[in-house]
């Protein structure tokens, strides 16, 4: 049982990481326009406007 | 003269050759719109940044400094078919932001801890039935401190500030339970951990911080949208001035940029932003924003004109006495702000239940604890006993059952388009069994328009409207409006006072006064059967016609006063306006009861009256002469179309066109009332089953939170039905 020692440590540790990824992307700005990050995401914005579309 | 337009009041510089500047832009309300506009101002040569906020309806630009005038971003835009202001972010916004920041930074924390709490709860809950070490048991519990204490020390601040703050009043808050049960159940704790005892409280605490914080920050970016609309309508609407830079030459620039002497246009059609004296030119003003005059008053050199008079007539050159921050409008605004600070504070539904919680829970812990002494339990286990009640009946979904009802009604108030101003509103508009409408600007639309234009030919209408382009006369600006004229006619000449007149297909057309068009006995036929219209007579060669304008009542004024008196809502109209107009729109409207020619005075008089036979009274009204009414009212209520002042003293604002968000604010209203109510109960009830569980020393960490997570998924999901209201059968 003596790996629960450095188990549980390991583990908070991993969550420390994933605190500290929130914090910095809070910091950068990424909760500042929520609905805007939703259309982002699917809209197929690519740099070159013209890109031609596919099939149908 | 041809106005430059000068925005480097809002350009900030970024250091590095940048320069940086926010637009709120009207109509982007989708995401084909976001990439068309980044798309289109990046195109721009030397645009480093281009990125709508959607939320916002903001756009940030940065470009290399002195490459561009901020000017070519705006006329970009309205290529792009959309309309653009220069935006200041205000003070109170961006504390708004940060304390929204602060509280998700608190949650995130607050969140890590739960999880890693909890990760080394379970195994303890599990272990306690089965054959745990104490040793290893007491790791676990050392380890949960050691994340539980520092999380709660920092996510805990939003609610020890809070109950810190209303302890120091005198008074009780819904922070001060909170505070109380979470720092002694963490202080229980560790003196548990120190003495190896079975249970220990760190997840109890810890998970209710994340909860309440869920709560609190859906409560604020609720807030913080309303805010940034209400910013970003500041912008649309930012008063400007045109000030002399030359002997000659003009420039635009915004009002915070003007100071005391000196020289401003101001011209037909423009109201003034600025107080000040007239130099030179001479003209009418209209002053019934300030003064509810609705006869216009003749200017000329030395007279004084006051910021909101509209210029009726003549171009002025006004040299400034007072700008910004020293006008009359501001003047009033104070007298106002203290006038609202002074109006009976209502207390909020949350708080009123914390003040009757608080006692009794503090209480009960307290007899629990005297009735396990006197039992004959140790001191230890009647502290503790006592200190399980505290944390079981911590106002968990209590906390909740509040914020989470308003963020969801006001989210659906928000797409009817009720925007609400004032944390408590809802709760207020929902007691309203009484709405008085002003007239003017309320029940009726504040543009003018013709109202006579099916019985003049389409061709003479649209002529008209093109030559009415030439002038700035209100009258002639509306009836341009009304045809939808867009190209100006060449070769119009003005004739101060009395009309506009071109030529068109070789024949004379003339626009103005009735008798600049010999167009008088036409004139005197519709004013004998509208006296309240405004006239303009429309001349070509040798025929004549004249328009109506006045204005017309919302379209769906009607529909809505029926409905609302469908609800059991008694409607009445206060007016400054005539008594043959109110007469009118009250006959028209189905409204029996309305009084003509009201003073501002006489309108807090009327309400004050209805409040001491025990009514609620709404006030819905736009004018400057109707914030003080506003501030007077159990709730109130305005169109974005309304006076600056008004709209910052309203608790709810409206926009549009239709009068029904009037319905859709007290629909909303009502039902959150009734869920708030109903979430009140749930949270209560709860205590009533948890209460004597823990009395009896029942209560093991596992069940206080599963107790704790069971009663605010329950309060929330409740919430979520004030989404929708039933849609009426008509």
């Amino acid at each position: 049982m003596e790996v629960i020692a450095f188990l549980v440590p390991l583990a908070l540790l991993l969550g420390l990481f994933g605190l500290l990824g929130f914090l910095w992307s809070l910091k950068n700005g990424q909760y500042d326009d929520l609905e805007g990050a939703a259309w982002r995401a699917i809209s197929d914005d690519d740099e070159t406007p013209a890109a031609p579309k596919r099939g149908l | 003269m041809q106005a430059t337009r000068d925005f480097s009041h809002y350009v900030k510089h970024l250091g590095a050759g940048l320069a940086h500047i926010d637009l709120a832009v009207e109509g982007v309300s989708c995401a084909g719109c976001m990439s068309k506009i980044e798309r289109g101002l990046s195109a721009i040569p030397d645009v480093t940044l281009a990125r709508v906020n959607l939320t916002d309806r903001r756009v940030a630009l940065e470009w290399k400094e002195g490459a561009l005038d901020p000017a070519r971003f705006i006329d970009r835009l309205a290529e792009l078919g959309y309309k653009a202001y220069p935006f200041e972010t205000v003070s109170a916004e961006a504390a708004e932001v940060e304390n929204s920041r602060f509280l998700l930074r608190c949650l995130g924390v607050a969140a890590f801890a739960t999880m890693n709490v909890m990760m080394l709860s379970i195994p303890v809950w599990s272990g306690n039935v089965s054959d745990m070490l104490p040793e290893q048991r007491d790791f676990f519990h050392w380890m949960s401190a050691l994340i539980a204490l520092p999380a709660a020390a920092y996510a805990g601040q939003p609610f020890f500030r809070s109950a810190l703050n209303a302890l120091r009043t005198g008074n009780v808050n819904m922070d001060v339970p909170i505070s109380i049960g979470v720092i002694l159940a963490l202080g229980m704790s560790i003196v548990e951990t120190i003495g190896h005892a079975e249970h220990a409280y760190f997840d109890a605490a810890i998970m209710l911080l994340t909860f309440l914080l869920v709560g609190r920050y859906l409560d604020q970016s609720m807030r913080r949208r309303t805010r940034a609309v209400a910013g970003n309508l500041a912008a649309l609407k930012a008063e400007t001035a045109t000030k002399f830079v030359g002997p000659d030459e003009i420039s635009v620039v915004p009002a915070a940029a003007i100071r005391a002497g000196d020289i401003v246009l101001l011209r037909p059609g423009e109201r003034s932003a600025v107080d000040g004296t007239v130099v030179d030119g001479r003209s009418e003003i209209d002053q019934s924003l300030i003064t509810g005059e609705t006869r216009h008053a003749a200017v000329e050199a030395g007279s004084a004109v006051y910021a909101g008079s509209l210029n009726i007539s003549g171009a002025l050159r006004i040299r400034v006495s007072a700008a910004a921050e020293g006008t009359l409008l501001a003047e009033i605004q104070r007298l106002l702000d203290h006038a609202v600070q002074a109006r009976s504070r209502y207390v909020q539904l949350a708080d009123r239940a914390s003040r009757l919680y608080a006692p009794v829970v503090h209480a009960t812990a307290l007899l629990t604890m005297i009735g396990w002494l006197i039992a004959g339990a140790s001191l230890h286990d009647s502290v503790i006993t006592a200190i399980a009640v505290l944390i079981i009946t911590c106002p968990c979904a209590l906390g909740l059952a509040i914020p989470t009802v308003q963020t969801i009604a006001a989210g659906a108030m928000f797409r009817a388009g009720v925007l609400i101003n004032s944390g408590d509103a809802i709760e207020r508009v929902a007691e309203v069994d009484r709405i008085i409408f002003d007239k003017t600007g309320t029940l009726t639309l504040p543009e003018l328009d013709v109202v006579n234009s099916t019985s003049v030919p389409a061709d003479m209408f649209e002529l008209a409207g093109r030559l009415a382009l030439a002038s700035h006369h209100p009258v002639a600006a509306a009836l341009a409006r009304a045809a939808g004229a867009k190209s100006p006619l060449p070769g119009v000449t003005e004739e101060p006072g009395q009309g506009v007149r071109g030529s068109f297909g070789g024949e004379e057309v003339r626009l103005g006064r009735p008798s600049f068009c010999k167009a008088e006995p036409l004139a005197d036929e519709i004013l004998s059967g509208d006296p309240e219209a405004s006239v303009v007579a429309f001349a070509r060669g040798e025929k004549r016609y004249v328009f109506a304008v006045r204005q017309g009542l919302r379209p769906d004024a009607r529909e809505t006063i029926a409905a609302l008196q469908r609800r059991g809502i008694a409607v009445e109209i206060l007016s400054g306006d005539r008594e043959p107009a109110v007469r009118a729109a009250a006959e028209t409207l189905g409204i029996p009861e309305w009084r003509a020619g009201v003073t501002p005075a006489d309108k807090i008089a009327r309400i004050e009256e209805l409040k001491r036979q025990g009514f609620k009274v709404m006030m819905v009204g736009d004018g400057l002469n109707d914030a003080p009414s506003l501030a007077a009212a159990h709730v109130s209520m305005s169109p974005i179309s309304a006076a600056h002042l008004s709209q910052a003293t309203a608790d709810l604002v409206f926009l549009g066109k239709p009068l029904a968000p009037v319905i859709a604010a007290v629909d909303y209203s009502r039902k959150a009332l009734r869920l708030m109510r109903q979430n009140l109960y749930l949270a209560v009830g709860y205590n009533f089953l948890a209460v004597p569980i823990a009395i009896l020393g029942f209560v093991t960490p596992l069940i206080a939170a599963a107790a704790m997570s069971a009663s605010s998924i329950l309060v929330m999901l409740n919430a979520l039905r004030g989404r929708r209201v039933r849609q009426e059968q008509v």
